[in-house]
């Protein structure tokens, strides 16, 4: 019984939270890897774009409830994912064709593309702030909870509860559904394949009759729906507030390179390391312990290995260890 | 001298631009941008040696400033005893730990060979390390902390006089550039920005939360300042002495004593913050033409020609017998270093460690800005970049608040989009920088001043 309450104290606080984060870590990893291989450039805008596509569900999702239109007790947000990723995509586009568009014809430095997409960041940043202004802002509707504490302690009969927020299984089913339609047209539709190719030798496939303007427009819209959804994923579960978002693209920018930059999978999978690496280094272990050991030997420290104030350097230790021992990534990177 | 008339005449009208704030709003606030705008020439020297010499792209640049800040701390702060007792010795048998475990480190790589148990070894020292770094420094954590923690509940520096800390911003944050250096500057451009940019938030997140070091996001505020006290000035005779010959005129106007002696302290208080302010100036100002001088002289030397040549082709200089590995390491941390000092300025300047105030935002990318916008590789263009983008940054909010103004003034004072517009104001400064960096990259790709090289 003591193994089984371990078991849901560990699951409770770290493999949930941890699935539904690297979730959304996922989802701006293959964004950030996706604009890397196909148009080759670290994007630094990332976070921003991220933002920009949750402030238009974070908007449209007050219209609603002020309309009354809702789902009952899914998320109104999630209506609003389809206007919100066709507002992102359209400004994705924009900015593409007055900003990056020139430089892919010059066939710029990818350093000065990372320098223009700072750029980026900046307007986008005003925009946002502009628009919806910094604060911090709630828009989860609906049903909170899929499992309760409690009811699980009915349920089972065990010491320990274990909350299913409804955010987390619609992080992951969600996720799920996007990244598997998503490596189904990377593989199997002639696009993808396209794609791959152009990311893969630009000049081969400029040879072989693939349309590079094509290629560009599928990777803003593939690229404007990963964002979209990875934002407001991450908004509903935790909250949205423009300049946590900002701060979120480095562990975007970590999960991306750990799996192998360029390479969407690796991204997918690295998403879930550094999510993973982050909580599972940072919890106190103290209550798992506890459970596990006999009572005379019960740990009074935290057991903890390091503060919760370290998250995000784990993320960015993991980077640079990466970075040295293997710095093609977990995955060899740059090919689709 | 018609080759340096784009150069004067850009700073005249920075210049001109700062004494138009002077005169529309206050000398105080003209002195404040001032002081700013040259604390980021500084910074944007160290950047401009990194990118514009050498081709390194560090997006590090918030985490050497926060070294430098830190340096402030650690060097001028008075030590506090009570602390040390409590637990310097942990703290001092941490450091040299840390250093027997660096020395075992660097001997098993030195001496045996590649192999699976070296790295087992290797693997067994750090995480053995750490664990005896954490039993011996928590105690003295803990009871560090716990000496009067609304006031100190941190070691104290060395109590020496602020301007060493300059310096002593200048090794730290070149010894972070050491390590960084020889972790990261084998990687490909875009990958260096990332690495940096992460470490540098890893720096930050340390001085933030290790209380013990400099109190962290509780702030260390009534740092030394080089300058005088606005206080003391305000009380000593020969000041007010000054201002009362500065402003005869104005006050032989007024008849009644007691008005003129309420006048005269109002010009004593406003006098002893721009005289203050001025010192600083003076101070920042002669920090930026030595490292001018020094940086423009190493730009046409023999190094500065050698550095360029590796900037422009690596392989080629490399095939000459230039060791490209060592001179980038070199420039980083010379570039680092400076940074650092712009950063034990800034701190000087405010009095007061805010670790809390460090964001990648501000401290990176307005400073990367700021080198694209003034001119890569050109020394006179960094520190008018300086200038400029820093001016904008400041004086973005004031200026878009004039033009929403002027704009919405036919709509009623409740007018929801008007009363958005004014709220959000301060929030153009971002847009006037991001167009302002897309339009000088598209347009005018080398900056306002651009890199231009004579063979003297």
């Amino acid at each position: 019984m003591d193994f089984i309450n371990a078991i849901v104290v560990l699951t409770n606080f770290t493999i949930i939270p941890a699935l539904a984060y690297g979730s959304q870590l996922a989802l701006g990893a293959i964004f950030v890897t996706l604009i890397y291989a196909v148009l080759r450039f670290a994007n630094f805008a990332t976070g921003d774009m991220m933002s920009f596509g949750t402030m238009f569900a974070v908007l449209l999702t007050y219209y609603f409830q002020s309309i009354g239109l809702g789902l009952g007790f899914l998320p109104t947000a999630l209506l609003t994912i389809p206007f919100a990723i066709i507002m992102m995509i359209l400004y994705m586009l924009l900015i593409d064709k007055f900003v990056f568009s020139y430089y892919r014809i010059k066939k710029s430095p990818p350093v000065q593309f990372a320098m223009v997409s700072v750029g980026v960041m900046f307007v986008t940043q005003a925009i946002i702030r502009i628009i919806i202004g910094p604060s911090d802002r709630r828009f989860l509707d609906g049903e909170k909870f899929i499992l309760k504490a409690t009811e699980f302690k009915e349920m089972t009969g065990l010491n320990e509860g274990l909350t299913l927020k409804s955010t987390q299984a619609i992080t992951i089913v969600v996720t799920l559904i996007i990244v598997s339609i998503m490596f189904w047209f990377l593989n199997k539709t002639k696009t993808g394949t396209s794609m791959r190719a152009y990311s893969d030798n630009e000049d081969l496939a400029l040879l072989s009759g693939i349309d590079p303007k094509r290629v560009v427009l599928i990777t803003w819209v593939i690229a404007g729906v990963l964002a979209t959804v990875g934002g407001i994923l991450y908004g509903l579960d935790k909250s949205y507030r423009p300049f946590v978002y900002f701060n979120n693209m480095l562990p975007i920018f970590a999960a991306a390179i750990v799996g192998g930059i360029g390479n969407p999978f690796g991204a997918f999978l690295g998403g879930y390391v550094i999510a993973f690496a982050e909580i599972l280094i940072t919890y106190a272990y103290k209550r798992f312990i506890a459970y596990l050991v006999p009572e005379s030997m019960e740990p009074d420290s935290l057991m903890q290995l390091l503060s919760t104030d370290y998250k995000f350097a784990v993320s960015f230790s993991i980077l640079v260890i990466v970075l040295l021992i293997r710095p093609s990534g977990i995955f060899k990177g740059k090919t689709i | 001298m018609r080759k340096y008339s784009n150069i004067i005449a850009a700073y005249s009208i920075m210049l001109v631009l700062i004494l138009l704030v002077g005169i529309f709003q206050s000398w105080s606030i003209a002195l404040t941008i001032l002081n700013y705008c040259l604390i980021s020439a500084v910074m944007t020297i160290g950047a401009n040696i990194q990118w514009g010499y050498a081709g390194l792209i560090n997006f590090g640049i918030m985490g050497y400033t926060a070294l430098g800040g830190l340096a402030v701390v650690l060097v001028s702060v008075d030590p506090v005893q009570q602390a040390w007792q409590a637990g310097g010795l942990n703290i001092l048998i941490c450091f040299w730990i840390i250093v027997v475990i660096v020395v075992l480190i660097r001997y098993l790589l030195k001496y045996f060979n590649k192999s699976k148990y070296r790295t087992y070894g290797i693997a067994f020292i750090i995480i053995g390390g750490i664990l005896l770094l954490r039993l011996t420094a928590s105690p003295g954590i803990e009871a560090i902390e716990a000496v009067d923690p609304a006031k100190t509940g941190f070691l104290g520096g060395m109590g020496l006089p602020v301007l060493f800390s300059w310096i002593g911003g200048a090794f730290l944050a070149g010894g972070l550039a050491f390590i960084v250096g020889k972790i990261a500057l084998g990687l490909r451009a875009d990958y260096l920005a990332i690495a940096t940019l992460l470490i540098a938030e890893i720096v930050v997140s340390i001085i933030k939360h290790e209380e013990w070091l400099a109190r962290g996001v509780k702030n260390v505020i009534g740092l030394k300042r080089p300058a005088p006290y606005e206080i003391d000035l305000q009380t000593s005779q020969w000041f007010i002495n000054l201002v009362e010959k500065f402003h005869s005129k104005k006050l032989s106007m007024i008849n009644s004593i007691t008005e003129r002696q309420d006048a005269l302290s109002q010009f004593v208080i406003d006098a002893s913050s721009v005289y203050v302010k001025l010192c600083f100036t003076g101070l920042f100002l002669s920090v930026v033409i030595v490292l001018l001088i020094v940086t423009q002289k190493a730009l046409y030397s023999p190094w500065g020609r050698k550095m360029r040549a590796i900037r422009d082709n690596e392989e080629a200089a490399s095939a000459m017998g230039k060791n490209i590995v060592k001179e980038h390491l070199f420039i980083f941390i010379l570039g680092s270093a400076i940074v650092g000092i712009a950063g034990a300025m800034m701190v000087t300047n405010d009095g007061l460690f805010t670790p809390g105030s460090y964001r990648p935002m501000r401290y990176t990318f307005v400073i990367w800005v700021m080198v694209i916008v003034g001119g890569t590789g050109n020394n006179f263009g960094a520190i008018l970049g300086g200038f400029v983008v820093w001016f904008l940054w400041v004086e973005a909010a004031p200026m878009a608040l004039f033009l929403i103004n002027f704009f919405t003034s036919h709509l009623p004072e409740t007018n929801l989009v008007r009363v958005h517009l004014i709220e959000s104001a301060p929030y153009f400064r971002f847009l006037v920088i991001g167009i302002g960096l897309l339009t000088i990259m598209r347009y005018r790709p080398k900056g306002i001043l651009p890199e231009k090289i004579e063979i003297k």
